[in-house]
């Protein structure tokens, strides 16, 4: 961003003058800036549900009242019995009488359960409140009447075998409710991914070379979702240093011809009178350079200036000569090529 | 897209001295070597034009010369269009290609969906605010302004509301910070499902925001510090999205920005007001921002509670988990696309922290087994995109890139094999594993998996 050193530390200076102008008198006081809210404006947006319950106004539907409101608003989306239809995941299903024992819904820890279902997941009976209340139905949002809200969510409770079917949800036993969601104990939040100081669970390392990996493929795109996306040429910018695949066409199996510029470099340049791709000649062989410096991340530039000047010591008593005719590209490219295995 | 564009081609440069001073003086002799050169593997080395009709490089003979250089175009020959023909301006009609675009069948409804930055042709640091990815919850809206008004209240001394002519008067910061969908590169946690860094990364984009630290409307609505521990940040649309914020990130760098990259905030991205929580998942900067409330519980929203948990192979879900843990990718060359020639390449790309900043990124075309440092261009700035570039000469054999970024708390980007010994294949969530680009000697690169 700022161009010099020095650029930056007048800048800072600045800075603290500029601050310090209006920190001297405390904070600024923001006069004329907003208002005060009215009673009525907060009970208008205050509509959060907690799951200690605060915030839940008071009222209560049956289950009976939910299925009317269920099956005239949200069927069309959900399914009859909230099983889905192609429009969203399911709501219910995947949850057991023994889960709402346990708290624990166990059909979650089976790798081959074809889906999750909201009744899977949702360890707080609040957010089924909360989210019914402000965001459904889909294209109609807030329109529900409280005591349609305490319906809906006991209908779907029913469903879920959570309440039975005479069942009237209530501010009054909603606490009750929650000692029998079917996940409640399923949450965790001993991770390291809410405080920005968290513990990673996942440790890497910074292996630089001949670091431990396993080069089988362990997983490509199938050749039938070969334009799964469409024409990938139509999502790529025409010019540039690659050109995107014409996934409409079959799979190219012409190699691309050209040899490596750092191959031709090194017969043009007589490198190979003295070094050999395994053997050692007058040279270390390209092999043994590339075993000694690879992953070395100062090799290259070293290398290069190395190949330019010359030098000895390193490889045995013959110098190698130097190089004055070699531009700087072609001494990174050469050197890449043999760090790179020279083939 | 026009045919022209797709033959328009690159000079690939003669090696010096290649030809002699007879070969220079008779254009005749020099036309029969390409016709003997063109049967042979020597095309490429000479100095010619390169026609991608089909993804590869098609040489032709220069000749006399590039006709693009010896015939004058209309554009330098003739009268060109006035200023303002586009009162607001758009890309070149060239760079249609790079667009938003859904990943098919990845979502049930399109006002609930996701539509991807198209990582592979964007530059440095900043996303094109018409690039930035898309998630709504319930559909985007271009709300009038002079009606939106903002809430503060809760755990506070006197709760407020404000209008956006109050927050605009307020001193402004202006940051530039990645934003990244939770839920990025969430389909390839069990296998290779997607072509493009497009699909596989495209939920993370990065912009200059200008706004009012939100600690600045705390105060001013006198936050009874002794009892708050959260904040619940709310929008305006249908959803009323709704995000449980930590005290300590509220207080220390989050914004109620209504600027992006130097103009108002695009209606996509929440116009005209949203917050900004930096290193945190998308999802918690929520868009049309209406109310902000004050507490000393979490919400559990639905957001926080069905959505944006991560299941773990015990089968408990991780609740609460939005940090971003450091991630990068190569952009250039990435999936889908082909290298038309074997020599120099810029291998170029992104990397970024939740934590802080990027300290450091390692590049290896041998599929992990040795690793190069990349070096990485300023502004090296705080949870935001940090651009990489590392030089590279391509043999025209197999090679596997991959980049792996350390950020300033040490913390190394794992391989995917690693985060799924942790946790498993079904967490959907916080998927920043190191991404391999395999490269066939066709020049193909494709998206793969190795460990």
């Amino acid at each position: 961003m700022f161009r010099s050193t020095k650029t930056r530390h007048l800048l800072a200076a600045f800075l603290l003058l500029g601050a310090s102008g209006i920190a001297s008198a405390a904070k600024p006081e923001l006069t004329g800036i907003g208002r005060t809210a009215t009673p009525a404006e907060i009970k208008a947006w205050d509509i959060d549900v907690r799951p200690d319950f605060v915030g839940l106004p008071a009222g209560s539907g049956s289950v009976a009242k939910g299925q009317d409101v269920w099956e005239a608003k949200c069927a069309s989306c959900h399914g009859v019995f909230g099983e889905s239809t192609e429009v969203f995941t399911p709501i219910i299903g995947g949850t057991t009488k023994k889960d709402i024992e346990t708290g624990r819904v166990a059909n979650l820890s089976r790798l081959d359960f074809p889906q999750r279902t909201t009744m899977m997941k949702v360890a707080t009976v609040s957010t089924l409140w909360d989210y019914i209340n402000r965001a459904m139905p889909w294209n109609n949002p807030k329109t529900l009447a409280v005591d349609e809200v305490y319906g809906v969510v006991a209908y779907i409770l029913n469903l879920a075998e959570v309440v039975p079917e005479n069942f009237v949800l209530s501010d009054k036993n909603i606490a009750e409710v929650q000692k029998r969601m079917p996940n409640r104990n399923g949450m965790t939040t001993k991770h390291g991914l809410w405080d920005i100081k968290g513990q990673p669970d996942v440790k890497n390392t910074l292996c630089m070379s001949n670091c431990p990996v396993d080069l089988k493929i362990a997983s490509s795109l199938p050749a039938s979702a070969r334009d799964a996306h469409g024409n990938l040429m139509e999502q790529h910018r025409p010019i540039g240093p690659a050109r995107a695949i014409d996934t409409s066409k079959p799979t190219s199996t012409a190699k691309v011809a050209s040899s490596p510029p750092g191959a031709e470099l090194s017969k043009k340049f007589n490198c190979t009178a003295c070094h050999a791709p395994a053997a050692k000649m007058v040279g270390p062989s390209w092999a043994d350079i590339g075993k000694k410096y690879r992953g070395d991340a100062k090799a290259p530039a070293a290398l290069a200036l190395k190949v330019k000047n010359g030098g000895s010591g390193n490889w045995g008593a013959i110098p190698m000569p130097p190089h004055p005719s070699m531009k700087d590209n072609e001494l990174s490219a050469v050197v890449q090529w043999v760090l790179e295995g020279a083939k | 897209m026009p045919t022209e564009v797709k033959k328009s081609g690159r000079l690939i440069k003669a090696p010096e001295n290649f030809l002699g001073q007879s070969d220079v003086k008779s254009p005749e002799l020099m036309r029969r070597k390409f016709l003997a050169a063109s049967v042979s593997s020597a095309a490429a080395s000479m100095a010619m034009v390169g026609i991608a009709s089909s993804g590869r490089s098609v040489h032709a003979a220069v000749g006399a010369g590039d006709p693009n250089i010896l015939n004058m175009p209309a554009h330098t020959t003739g009268l060109g269009m006035p200023v303002a023909a586009n009162p607001y301006g758009l890309p070149s009609q060239y760079e249609k290609g790079l667009q938003r675009r859904e990943s098919p069948g990845l979502t049930r409804v399109s006002a609930a969906s996701v539509a991807f930055t198209p990582l592979q042709g964007t530059f440095g640091i900043i996303t094109p605010s018409g690039l930035h990815f898309e998630r709504h919850h319930q559909g985007w809206w271009d709300i009038d302004p002079s009606k939106h008004r903002l809430m503060v209240m809760g755990l506070v001394r006197n709760p407020k509301v404000y209008t956006m002519d109050d927050i605009m008067r307020l001193p402004s910061v202006s940051r530039i910070h990645f934003i990244e969908c939770g839920a990025n590169t969430a389909m390839e946690w069990g296998n290779v499902a997607v072509p493009t860094v497009q699909y596989s990364h495209g939920m993370v984009s990065c912009s200059e925001f200008t706004g009012v630290p939100l600690s600045v409307l705390l105060e001013d609505c006198g936050i009874d510090m002794k009892k708050a521990k959260f904040v619940l940040g709310e929008g305006a649309d249908g959803s009323s999205m709704t995000r449980t914020i930590g005290l300590d990130r509220a207080l220390d760098d989050a914004l109620v920005a209504y600027g992006m990259n130097g103009e108002m905030l695009r209606p996509e991205n929440g116009y005209p007001l949203r917050l900004v929580v930096p290193g945190v998942q998308g999802v918690s900067w929520v868009k049309w921002l209406r109310r902000i409330e004050v507490g000393d519980q979490k919400w559990a929203t639905k957001d926080e509670a069905v959505h944006y948990i991560d299941l773990m192979p015990d089968g408990l879900h991780r609740q609460y988990s939005g940090m971003q843990e450091a991630k990068s990718v190569i952009t250039t060359p990435s999936g889908g696309q082909t290298l038309l020639d074997k020599g120099f390449y810029n291998i170029s790309g992104l990397a970024w922290s939740g934590r802080g900043k990027v300290k450091r990124v390692d590049v290896s075309v041998d599929g992990g087994r040795n690793w190069r440092t990349a070096r990485l261009e300023t502004p090296i700035l705080t949870k935001a995109f940090t651009r990489f570039n590392i030089d590279w000469v391509w043999n025209g054999g197999p090679a596997i890139l991959q980049s792996r970024v350390q950020d300033e708390t040490g913390y190394v980007q794992p391989k995917i094999n690693q985060l799924r010994e942790i946790r498993g294949t079904r967490s959907i969530y916080h998927q920043n594993a190191i991404q391999s680009w395999k490269i066939a000697e066709t020049g193909e690169v494709s998206n793969v998996q190795v460990y």
